[in-house]
């Protein structure tokens, strides 16, 4: 139970994107189609369900203060976590190659649209904060895992829903100095407005 | 009338292109438009339409659909202010007391969003559009009669522009532009929209010992947090000094409740629903299955229950707060809301599962319609995406090539 409630509040009420603004470049750049936003949507789910436990086993082992205890006593008091971020970035950089190789063997259609940004997701700080929420929050291994996917799942909806709107927004008579990512931005915020529904909600 | 014609004829040349006001073309094109039926014609070729309803035909039916809702709320804002201050008043003092707060605020509401309508009309060079009637409407009749009226002002302009301009004006707006704006005011000016004082104008009276302002939905809501007694029991048992059983299941559908000013009567805004749904403009789709989602997830919530509120009745659901006006006057706003025949439906469904949800479980918002609205306006165009290609499907299988 503890855990379907983490994954719901991951999703809703802490979304990735309307709730702390993560992970803006490829939700605005990225969310011209919704088929395109769908891989990278997945790929982002994939990474972040991936990285964040990775990232944990990293952390709970090796990063963190007295971490390196089970090597011997001298190694007990040894604080490695201003190598986070580092460490979390490389570990993240090594699933997103991973995915791009996939993505490019078995859907090379969606590797060519997504272009740059399939690589990009590697700097993307929806995953980093991801890490770092983990890491923050002290979750256990499997909270980490369940925050990890209910994240991806609230960034892929989030981008699948603009991607449909931009797609209506085509036949919109947008003013010219606000068409592209002008309207785009004011977009976001209104749908930030309508996730506020969730704040607040005490799982 | 032929006067009418023949001053609006003779005023034509100097708005027409190459006279001397030509860029207000469209102000004049509004007026004229407004007092006569237009008279375009097709040509020989292309589609013709022989039907004459137009965008302006289809929002003044929403607008005489209101007309219950805002006659009632008119009347039910002094009905409320009697009840606290205990006085006894006639039905006519109570009507000129609630045309005294809600008259300013309807004027407000449209002379605003008038005014931003017109400039972008000009400046754009788009048409005016009757879609504003609409919106100037709704406005006031979802938020309380004791809001200030620059509020109005201000909520109304940033509905207006940001909302709704920005994307084109009228058919090109993603969210319904009444409810952002209430939702606009719910997150900036919190105080004035929100807790127990704002539905029940007292003015420089005193109310009488044991009067609170509590709506039904946030009386339902504490039963449920402190647990001692059923929702019913403290439904009817809240606010016995104003008058025996307030929130009486009858007077709840009947609408003698406080809350917005047009939101609290069920039965005027199913007499609006049965204007919009027997004219066409409204799709009935939408409001039937708002209403089932509604009584489903109430429904549901009693197998779950794990407070009184969630053990309530789910028909009581249907009465309280602002659920019949927001599902059959927002949630059918034929721009914001799925397009597509079978999307109706999801769409319907999700809305009236979302009120409940946020009703029941949200500490921070006593009624969910508002937002559960604007949330489904932001996930319809993602339905009908899905939707339309679930038929492409279909009909590419059916074809034999």
């Amino acid at each position: 139970m503890e855990l379907v409630s983490l994954a719901i509040r991951s999703i809703f009420i802490e979304n990735m994107v309307f709730a702390y603004f993560l992970g803006m470049c490829s939700f605005l750049a990225v969310s011209k189609k919704v088929s395109t936003a769908l891989g990278l949507g997945a790929a982002v789910i994939f990474v972040l369900t991936v990285t964040v436990p990775v990232n944990w086993l990293l952390n709970e082992f090796v990063l963190k203060e007295g971490a390196l205890g089970f090597l011997g006593e001298t190694f007990a008091s040894v604080d490695l976590s201003f190598l986070r971020f580092i460490m979390f970035i490389a570990v993240i950089a090594a699933m997103v190659q991973l995915v791009e190789m996939v993505v490019e063997k078995f859907a090379p259609a969606l590797y060519g649209s997504l272009g740059i940004f399939l690589p990009l997701i590697a700097v993307n700080c929806a995953i980093l904060g991801g890490s770092l929420f983990m890491a923050g929050r002290d979750y256990t291994l499997a909270e980490g895992a369940v925050y990890g996917f209910g994240s991806g799942v609230g960034f892929f909806l989030a981008i699948v829903a603009l991607a449909a709107i931009r797609e209506k927004l085509k036949y919109s008579n947008v003013p010219n100095g606000l068409k592209g990512l002008g309207i785009t931005m004011l977009l976001t915020g209104l749908m930030g407005l309508a996730f506020m529904s969730f704040m607040g909600i005490d799982l | 009338m032929k006067f009418l014609r023949d001053l609006l004829d003779k005023q034509k040349p100097l708005f027409q292109k190459g006279g001397k006001l030509e860029n207000l073309y469209y102000l004049y094109e509004a007026g004229e438009t407004f007092m006569f039926s237009p008279n375009h014609t097709n040509g020989i070729k292309g589609a013709q339409v022989k039907d004459a309803i137009d965008l302006k035909r289809m929002m003044i039916t929403v607008v005489v659909a209101m007309i219950p809702c805002l006659l009632f709320g008119i009347y039910n804002t002094g009905h409320m202010h009697f009840l606290a201050v205990g006085e006894a008043a006639t039905f006519g003092d109570k009507f000129l007391l609630g045309l005294q707060l809600v008259l300013p605020i309807v004027i407000v509401s449209y002379a605003a969003g008038g005014l931003v309508e017109v400039v972008f009309a000009v400046i754009r060079k788009h048409p005016v559009n009757e879609g504003f009637l609409v919106t100037g409407m709704l406005i006031p009749l979802v938020i309380p009669a004791t809001i200030p009226l620059w509020q109005v002002a201000i909520a109304t302009i940033f509905a207006v522009v940001i909302a709704k301009e920005v994307f084109g004006g009228t058919g090109m707006n993603i969210l319904n532009v009444a409810m952002t704006a209430r939702a606009f005011l719910y997150f900036a000016y919190p105080a004035q929209i929100s807790g127990d004082q704002v539905w029940t104008y007292i003015g420089d009276k005193t109310p009488i010992d044991g009067f609170s302002g509590a709506t039904a939905l946030a009386v339902a809501y504490n039963a449920g947090v402190e647990g001692e007694q059923s929702v019913t029991a403290a439904l009817a048992s809240h606010n016995t000094a104003l008058s025996d059983n307030l929130f009486s299941f009858a007077n709840m559908f009947f609408g003698f409740i406080p809350g917005s000013i047009g939101e609290t009567s069920t039965l005027m805004a199913l007499i609006g629903a049965a204007i919009l749904i027997g004219t066409g403009v409204a799709s009935w789709k939408i409001i039937v299955s708002g209403f089932a989602g509604v009584y489903l997830m109430g429904a549901l919530l009693n197998l779950l229950a794990v407070n009184n509120f969630m053990a309530m009745a789910p028909e009581y659901h249907w009465v309280m707060g602002g659920v019949a006006f927001g599902i059959v006057f927002m949630a059918t706003d034929p721009v914001s809301a799925s397009q597509t025949e079978t999307g109706k439906w999801i769409y319907g469904i999700l809305i009236g599962v979302l009120t409940v949800i946020i009703r029941v479980t949200n500490p921070a918002y006593p009624e969910g319609i508002m937002l559960a609205v604007l949330f489904m306006n932001v996930f319809a165009p993602l339905i009908d995406y899905y939707v339309v290609k679930a038929n492409k499907k279909r009909r590419l299988q059916r074809a034999t090539v």
